[in-house]
């Protein structure tokens, strides 16, 4: 049966009507219009869907509505902005990271609970931080350097 | 070129940006309510046909002066829309930025091909070039008539036409045809695809006038994509839409046989839809329609489980009667004999698995019928091929469907995207609602198209004085189009299967793309039949770089086995056979930049836990030379390999963008070495076991190499080749030679799993 359930979502409250073992994900992508968190594989295997639980990075694909409670919950769009960019968006701007960019929610998100307590991380912290995250297109390069930059922004 | 659009046709800011590019044709009355969107212009009939003869069809002049390109091709993200964006702007005359590029839209675009076999730029980027080189010409001629001065007389500088001596007298693009469209024809040599071109009557700029191509100017889709500007094809919602699912038999090749729809009917909106062996449903919700697919109570026929024990797979291919076989390139010499009187004989044989492309999302699609127009959003790369299909599974006429690419996962090759759409298209006939169908992570490894299993054989006949005088070699597999490289004919589709339309499996496969001269030579390749005919998950098409990872992997290998047979090192060897002086270039310069010991391999001279190698392999992919030195080091207790360093010398003639370049040799250097050391759909008797990425590992990025160092070879008087897959194609050859430096072990087999490596150390 359906219930009701008030999210905080990037700061907005939205609520929805919905199965309580939905995942989080559809709730977003489908009822509150945020489509940057994608579907990559409902197993919490990829990455794709991950968004910030109270801070914390959470594979959506697999966290039921029920689970969520009074957490806030922040996606890449909640992140930061053109206008005022995440040192992250900005090291992914500068080193042109993304090819189709479907996975890049589970490496920003993931990578930005990681500086925010790691300050000055090494290569070999960084790579098992972000290990078990998926890329199709073999950014992987890239995506080193842009961590890498932003690391340094944020001293 | 300010930010990145697709012309997506479904929204309205969209529409209006288009309407603002496509207005009126010349010397056609303006009326106010003209074209909003190009869909409606061709409607209304004020715009040329969109026909590949037509400068129009790919070049407007908008009223503000800046360009619109369209493009029938697609950017994988691999930089393609910025480098078409620069040799518009190149030939133009007029400022990159001012260049917005269209792509893969069939209401906008004609068909190019969509995204294929590495020609963005090799046959996409030269048909813009010419027409947007005929573009300057006809707007320099329309000058010379209204300022009395001959062409030659006249120059343009940022999209204003001027005497060369008196930049007063001038004429801007804008004033010249600005809002109105060209009404001029092009020589189109009358093909579609990527073999279409349609040059005017101008001649493109020489190479060593270009200020614009050959710039390392950024992409303007990353900033998007990285604000969450961007919808892609998965965030297309269209009033009334209802969500589809599809459902996969549990034994390969069993029917649906009946479904009881009670066990759904709590699920709001859910139907099942079954038509022939097509079982889908659809929901409200994503969530119900999710749900109904895995609730759905189905009584499936009993089948006989079609595949091999996977352990049997190449015994399989080596015993199966050969479907066809060609003899690839010039056979040179007299093989056979030579291989009677050999001094000596090197022979080996090499093994490549089924992979899957395990896109980041499996495919996804949305279909509205509305009356007897059909639009599809499709994350295909071929956007106009997936209209034809999905008007062909639909019956109705490819002009009566809109077919709209979006971003979407990235696709390298026939993926299941546009599976997808024919799926949807099943299923919003069946239901009469707008349906968005998206596959599972199951399904979209399971049951992708997949890159096809091969082994291939190799010998080398050896004379008294140790030259090599033949060389024989033979791929024998699964045919790269048992279905074909697009979703244009519903045979090709798993849809079109389903519903029992007659089967059309292709036979193809290649051979190495190489320039090695030896006095007796001969390539071949043989196809065999695929394990289940009809909708088989193991059913094979184009995996980037189509056979090519396989076939070199096979080729790069031998040389090497023959080079260390001789004890001569690999790059001497090399450069001793191979005649191609752009060849020859790649090889001297990825052996530089590496630093290049000259010794024969294996080293021996190691006794740790970790050996280190290198490697090198190199191949030609059409006009594109590429070649790789590998280093690697080998864990020899787990047998863990880790490709460390990768030095790539790459030549596709003229360079259009350094810096997208690069990012894509990056792209397929990873891809190639998660091929190689990981990539393995497994299966039982019954279906595919890869399902998800626990059961299909990749690359990891702890795995990711610490430098890959890239060397562009800049050929600017050689026309630009592609760059999308060669370098993934000596990845696996580079990988083997350099374990083998290390450990003098040879692995035949692909993927060097751990497993494998260790037992090969024993």
């Amino acid at each position: 049966m359906n219930q009701k359930f008030s999210l905080n979502v990037n700061g907005k409250v939205h609520t929805v009507e919905a199965d309580k073992d939905m995942p989080l994900l559809y709730a977003l992508r489908n009822d509150f219009n945020l489509n940057n968190p994608h579907f990559g594989c409902g197993l919490a295997q990829c990455g794709a869907c991950t968004v910030h639980l109270d801070g914390r990075p959470t594979r959506s694909c697999v966290t039921p509505l029920s689970a969520v409670g009074n957490s806030k919950i922040v996606t890449l769009a909640g992140l930061g902005t053109a206008e005022k960019p995440h040192p992250l968006q900005t090291a992914y701007v500068e080193e042109q990271v993304p090819q189709c960019g479907y996975c890049i929610n589970g490496w920003i998100m993931t990578a930005a609970a990681f500086l925010r307590d790691k300050k000055k991380p090494t290569d070999a912290e960084i790579r098992t931080a972000l290990a078990g995250l998926k890329c199709r297109c073999g950014t992987h390069m890239s995506i080193l350097r842009a961590v890498k930059r932003a690391a340094a922004m944020m001293g | 070129m300010t930010k990145h659009e697709k012309s997506t046709g479904f929204s309205r800011r969209t529409l209006l940006k288009i309407g603002g590019a496509l207005v009126v044709s010349i010397g056609a009355p303006v009326t106010l309510d003209f074209a909003r969107a190009a869909g409606d212009a061709m409607v209304a009939g004020t715009k040329p046909p969109l026909t590949p003869d037509q400068l129009s069809s790919y070049i407007a002049v908008n009223a503000d002066g800046s360009v619109s390109a369209f493009f029938g091709k697609t950017d994988m993200a691999q930089g393609l829309y910025t480098a078409i964006g620069q040799i518009v702007a190149e030939e133009l005359d007029v400022p990159v930025q001012s260049v917005k590029v269209f792509m893969g839209d069939t209401a906008t675009s004609v068909n190019q091909g969509g995204a294929s076999g590495s020609t963005g730029i090799q046959d996409g980027g030269k048909q813009m070039r010419m027409a947007a080189a005929e573009a300057r010409r006809v707007l320099v001629e329309m000058a010379a008539e209204m300022l009395g001065l001959s062409a030659d007389q006249l120059t343009v500088t940022d999209g204003v036409v001027h005497a060369k001596d008196d930049s007063a007298k001038k004429a801007s693009y804008a004033a010249l045809i600005g809002g109105r469209y060209f009404n001029v024809r092009l020589d189109w040599n009358g093909k579609i695809g990527n073999p279409l071109y349609a040059p005017g009557k101008a001649k493109p700029k020489d190479p060593k006038d270009h200020k614009v191509v050959g710039q390392p100017i950024k992409r303007t889709d990353v900033a998007p994509k990285v604000f969450c500007q961007q919808d892609y094809v998965d965030a297309v919602k269209v009033p009334g839409m209802v969500h589809g699912r599809v459902i996969r038999p549990p034994i390969a090749g069993a029917a649906p046989v009946k479904v009881d729809e009670s066990s759904i009917k709590d699920i709001p909106g859910a139907k099942a839809v079954l038509e022939k062996r097509f079982l889908g449903v659809v929901a409200d919700s994503e969530w119900g329609a999710i749900q109904a697919a895995r609730k759905l109570k189905v009584e499936w026929s009993s089948a006989k489980p079609p595949f091999p024990d996977q352990a049997a797979l190449y015994d399989h291919i080596r015993a199966a009667p050969v479907r066809k076989r060609e003899v690839e390139g010039k056979e040179v010499g007299n093989v056979d004999d030579a291989f009677k009187t050999a001094a000596r004989v090197i022979e080996a044989e090499y093994e490549w698995p089924f992979q899957s492309h395990s896109s980041m999302g499996p495919g996804c699609g949305v279909v509205a019928i509305n009356g007897d127009q059909v639009t599809v959003w499709t994350g295909s790369p071929k956007p106009h091929f997936c209209r034809d299909g999905v008007a062909a599974i639909l019956g109705v006429s490819p002009d009566k469907v809109h077919g709209i690419s979006m971003w979407g996962a990235g696709a390298y090759g026939r993926n299941d995207a546009g599976d997808a759409c024919i799926e949807a298209a099943v299923l919003a006939r069946a239901v009469g609602k707008p349906v968005r169908v998206q596959y599972m992570r199951d399904q979209g490894t399971g049951w992708d198209p997949k890159g096809p299993a091969s082994i291939h054989r190799a010998r080398a006949a050896i004379d008294s004085s140790g030259a090599v005088v033949a060389y024989e070699y033979t791929s024998k597999g699964f045919s790269r189009i048992d279905v074909d490289t697009n979703e244009s004919h519903p045979w090709d589709t798993i849809g079109g299967q389903l519903l029992d339309v007659p089967l059309q499996s292709g036979d193809g496969f290649g051979v190495p793309a190489e320039s090695y001269v030896f006095a007796n030579k001969r390539t071949a390749w043989e196809t065999i039949a695929p394990l289940l005919d009809r909708a088989s998950p193991l059913r094979t098409a184009h995996l980037r770089d189509p056979v090519g990872p396989q076939i070199h992997f096979a080729s790069e290998s031998f040389m090497d086995e023959v080079a260390a047979a001789l004890k001569l090192d690999p790059v001497e060897f090399r450069l001793r056979y191979v005649k191609d002086p752009r060849d020859i270039a790649v090889i001297k310069a990825a052996a530089e930049k590496a630093g290049w010991q000259t010794r024969p391999s294996p080293r021996r001279d190691q006794s740790g836990e970790t050996l280190s190698g290198r490697g090198i392999a190199y191949s030609q992919r059409g006009p594109t030379r590429v070649a790789i030195v590998a280093e690697v080091d080998i864990d020899r207790t787990s047998g863990k390999v880790w490709g460390r360093k990768f030095t790539v010398a790459h030549d596709c003639g003229q360079i259009i963008n350094p810096d997208g370049l690069r990012y894509t040799i990056e792209g397929n250097v990873i891809h190639g070495m998660s091929r190689t050391l990981f990539e393995e759909v497994k299966f039982d008797n019954k279906a595919v076991t890869s399902v998800d990425w626990q059961t299909y590992p990749i690359l990891d990025i702890a795995e990711t190499p610490e430098t890959i160092d890239v060397v562009l070879i800049n050929r600017p008087e050689i026309p630009p080749s592609g760059a999308g897959e060669p370098s993934s194609r000596p990845m696996a050859a580079a990988i083997a030679n350099a374990i083998f430096d290390a450990t003098g072990v040879r692995m035949r087999r692909v993927p060097f799993s751990p497993d494998k490596v260790k037992s090969a150390l024993s």
